[in-house]
């Protein structure tokens, strides 16, 4: 019902503006098109001049309004996320500053240089001194931006420290898996060809690969705070993308072809609801490559804790190989046997 | 059509009526139906199909972006009319999430190539190509005519897919495989992205021969005296936009037959290691990144093939207006030939977080940024054209600033996004939108709006409505900002664009407010659009007719032609040009047109 009256307004509201559109073309047969001409100029100039003012206000009144719903006034959780605050605040600067004079001079002008019948435009074709300078300028601004750009962006993607845990991420629509490499500090080797999911082997995990018996699966990524953690990244099926907005960080999960990223988280969880002021804040991993119909809802949690909070939750994780195996015993009545890997892991240092 | 082929219109008639009249036995002095406004080779007529055909795209486009604006401001909502038009679509009258994601994906594709490209490009170019070099027509008609009729049948392919029982393509418009080579993976991805390649190949030829044939025409059949330094900017910048169509669509072409193979032959250029629903397929050493290459070699030349006729259209369309030269030509001439360039280097810049190494992923960071400098010295030369001119704010003057006014705005949120260590963090959020929306969806509008009310009066001898114009252009300019603006501040916050629904978020749901708002503006920013295209249907049979040859005071050619020009567009010789296109307001003149030959009195410049 709402929907027939909103459309009956929208054709009211077309058929009065028909209207007085139709009738101001008549009055200005009527009261000649020169002196319509002016007055439409004057008002459009005027408006210009509106547009400016109410436009810079309404971008004041913007950033009030959503500033503390970004993540701008908020610290970057990651090493790397202080460099890209760094970055994003020199730039905020550079362009703010250029967007506001070249706006106030675009609108300022169109207000100031209205047609009036008294005036004759000023003929200037060109000015090779004025090119030089608006070439030469920005050209100097970029090269501050690309520089310190690319500065940050090589720390950023140099290769992780020896010392980073690894932690696999593997993408399928629609959610996360998550692998941890055990004792060893190796993941096993895997084999698409052997994903079964129905058998316990999601992540199509080679179990022939003596490094993967200690490998731990869980659903929910856990860090140890200041420790540099490195993201193995995976899909299975389409590409997702590893979105990490509190982190800073960004990786795409492309099918056959693996992917790393590396940073060190800087401030656990409980800190963050602290400091947001949101007892329900968590850490999200949001997939930011359109991965299909379930994308908006493929969702993971990142819990960042203290080595002991992170000890005890990786000590009753039990491997995956050992959770296949005692699912199926007569199948390979060896595995369970296997002393090393049954063990509860020991908290990876 | 070779010039001394045409003594004058009247011969032109005469000719065609005799072959006409040798095929069909009735008598008659005017064209058919059929040849005059359906298979024309009239580059007149042409420009108005390519308009008209992407004028009803713009109309579906832009309803696909409020049915999803409706999602995302609504998502609690449900309304029931959308199930009876959509029926299982919008079930309980809500959208599901397949169809969220189809008119996502349909709108990109409508507007980026349908629209912008088809809509914009091959409008204009067609139309003012031959009325502002002095041409009687392009160098070759019937290519031009088998360009629109190939987009055409683009049209009625990509039309189709809305229809089929799996949906149209729903995977993004940029189709990145796997997700668009397994229909296992999506319904979008089955029958629908099938016809999406078909479309999309046929568009792709409409695409090249009109490139081809603007080319040649622009370098071939310039009337005498019109050297390539005395060409209105318009056709400098259409002039660059075929070339990069031509190199770069190709590209695109042979990307999108891949992916054909991928999905109904069995190949593997793009897939490895799948394994989807649980099902392992047996593909294995295709690379999913290099349909991006693909994809983005064409995909970033893309956007400067619908932005740059719109620069072209602006600079023009604001010096007459200021009655004052465009500031600057020759440098408004190597920036665009610069952003041609440099078009074609910065593809990757869309890549810096496939994986790409990172090495090279610094070399597109460089070459990106320098996109800056040309657009800089572009928005400055703008700027001093307007100084201490005598503005007439015609519609078409409106939407020229508003242009200016955006590609601001946009082309500022290219640095961030260019470079690579913020797109760390702005890459697909809501930032982006915003950017390319303002810079290439809006901006390149305005380019389009601006070119449509200036060359109304050509088109059609008809004048549209000032005032329905400027209600448009106001509600068109504010509510963009107020669209796009507060975007910025969701992509700050980390928002990935393309969600159906952002309620179970902790760190987006923040903005549901702000959805709201934005979506409301969406709907009355297209009711203003709707406004347009009512004024432009009513103005070409109702509109005040227009009495002067040159009603903008303009110095082209095309404002030589009479009011209603026929095929061959000058009824007696075509005119001889003497000097630039630009002599506003020189040695207290108003204008001096391009056919008026140099007195020795004029001052030097």
């Amino acid at each position: 019902m709402s929907g027939y009256f909103i459309l009956a307004i929208l054709g009211l509201a077309f058929l009065v503006v028909f209207q007085i559109a139709k009738a101001s073309e008549y009055v200005s047969v009527l009261k000649g098109e020169e002196k319509t001409f002016q007055q439409n100029n004057r008002i459009n100039a005027f408006l210009f001049m509106a547009f400016l003012v109410l436009g810079l206000i309404g971008a004041y009144w913007c950033n009030e309004l959503f500033y503390d719903k970004t993540l701008l006034g908020k610290p970057s959780a990651s090493d790397h996320g202080e460099k890209i605050d760094v970055m994003m605040w020199m730039t905020i600067a550079v362009t703010g500053v250029v967007f506001v004079i070249t706006q106030i001079l675009l609108f300022w002008f169109s207000w100031r240089y209205q047609y009036t019948e008294k005036r004759k435009a000023f003929y200037y074709p060109h000015n090779n001194k004025l090119e030089l300078l608006w070439t030469v300028v920005p050209a100097l601004f970029l090269t501050v931006l690309v520089g310190f750009g690319l500065y940050y962006w090589m720390g950023i993607t140099k290769d992780a420290p020896k010392e980073a845990q690894v932690v696999e991420i593997t993408g399928k629509q629609f959610n996360w898996l998550v692998r941890y490499p055990g004792k060893d500090g190796v993941l096993g080797r895997k084999n698409y060809r052997l994903t079964d999911a129905s058998s316990g082997n999601a992540l199509g995990v080679d179990w022939e690969d003596a490094s993967s018996h200690d490998d731990v699966e869980v659903s929910e990524v856990h860090l140890v705070v200041n420790k540099p953690v490195k993201f193995v990244i995976n899909a299975q099926d389409v590409i997702h993308d590893v979105g990490l907005p509190h982190f800073r960080m960004k990786m795409d999960a492309v099918p056959g072809i693996p992917t790393t990223i590396w940073f060190t988280p800087k401030i656990t969880t409980a800190e963050m609801k602290k400091i947001t002021g949101n007892k329900d804040f968590v850490y999200e991993i949001s997939c930011d490559q359109m991965c299909g119909s379930g994308h908006y809802a493929m969702r993971g949690i990142i819990v960042v804790e203290t080595q002991e909070e992170y000890n005890a939750w990786l000590s009753d994780k039990k491997p995956q190989y050992v959770t296949v195996k005692e699912a199926a015993p007569a199948a390979t009545p060896a595995a369970a046997v296997d002393s090393a890997a049954a063990k509860p892991i020991a908290a990876v240092k | 059509m070779n010039e001394s082929t045409f003594q004058g219109q009247q011969v032109v008639t005469d000719t065609q009526s005799h072959v006409h009249d040798t095929h069909h036995e009735h008598h008659h002095h005017e064209e058919s139906f059929i040849s005059k406004y359906v298979f024309s080779q009239d580059h007149k007529t042409i420009a108005k199909q390519f308009l008209i055909t992407g004028m009803i795209w713009a109309i579906i486009g832009g309803l696909f972006s409020v049915l999803f604006r409706l999602q995302l401001g609504y998502p609690e909502a449900t309304f029931p009319f959308l199930e009876d038009i959509f029926g299982r679509w919008a079930q309980g009258g809500k959208i599901s999430p397949d169809f969220y994601y189809a008119l996502v994906t349909m709108h990109g594709t409508i507007l980026v190539f349908f629209v912008l490209t088809a809509g914009l490009s091959g409008t204009f170019a067609n139309l003012l190509i031959p009325l502002q070099i002095g041409a009687r027509d392009m160098a070759s008609p019937m290519l031009n005519m088998l360009s629109y009729w190939f987009f055409f049948g683009a049209s009625v392919v990509m039309f189709a897919s809305l229809f089929v029982q799996t949906g149209p393509a729903s995977g993004g418009w940029t189709i990145y495989p796997p997700l668009s080579a397994l229909g296992q993976a999506s319904d979008g991805s089955k029958i629908g992205m099938d016809l999406w390649l078909v479309s999309m190949a046929l568009f792709i030829v409409s695409s090249l021969l009109g490139g081809l044939n603007y080319i040649s025409t622009i370098l071939n059949m310039r009337t005498k005296g019109m050297s390539m330094t005395r060409l209105p900017l318009t056709i400098w910048a259409i002039f660059f936009t075929a070339i990069l169509g031509v190199l770069s669509f190709p590209v695109l072409l042979s990307g999108a037959i891949l992916l054909l193979f991928d999905r109904n032959l069995g190949t593997s250029f793009y897939l490895s290691d799948i394994v989807v629903k649980g099902e392992i397929l047996p593909n294995e050493g295709g690379s999913a990144i290099l349909f991006q290459h693909l994809f983005w070699f064409l995909g970033h030349p893309e956007v400067y093939i619908i932005l740059l006729p719109a620069m072209g259209m602006v600079s023009e369309v604001m010096s007459i207006n200021a009655r004052k030269p465009i500031f600057g030509y020759l440098a408004m001439v190597a920036s665009l030939f610069a952003i041609c360039v440099l078009a074609f280097l910065v593809w990757a810049h869309h890549m810096f977080v496939t994986g790409l190494n990172p090495f090279l992923g610094a070399f597109f960071v460089l070459l990106t940024l320098l996109i800056a400098i040309p657009s800089a010295i572009k928005v400055f030369n703008w700027l001093t054209t307007l100084w201490r001119g005598n503005l007439r704010f015609t519609p078409g003057m409106l939407f020229s600033i508003g242009f200016v006014s955006l590609f601001i705005s946009g082309g500022l949120t290219g640095i961030f996004l260019g470079n690579s260590t913020l797109d760390l963090h702005l890459h697909d959020t809501y930032f982006v939108v915003a950017h390319f929306h303002i810079v290439m969806g809006v901006a390149s509008f305005f380019g389009m709006f601006a070119g449509v009310y200036h060359w109304f009066p050509k088109m059609y001898g008809r004048n549209m409505n000032n005032t329905m114009a400027y209600i448009h252009f106001w509600i068109t300019l504010v509510g963009a900002y107020l669209i796009f603006w507060p975007m910025h501040y969701q992509g700050f916050s980390g928002m990935p664009r393309r969600y159906y629904d952002y309620a179970n978020w902790e760190s987006f749901k923040q903005f549901i407010e702000l959805n709201r708002f934005i979506s409301t503006v969406a709907m009355v920013v297209f009711a203003a659009q709707l406004l347009m295209v009512f004024n432009f249907f009513y103005s070409i049979f109702k509109g005040r007719k227009v009495t002067s040859e040159n009603p903008w005071g303009a110095n082209t050619l095309e404002w030589t032609t009479p009011v209603n020009p026929g095929h061959g567009n000058w009824p007696g010789e075509i005119p001889e040009v003497h000097r630039w296109a630009y002599d506003y307001g020189k040695d207290g003149r108003n204008f001096i047109p391009q056919t008026e030959e140099v007195s020795e009195h004029e001052s030097k410049h």
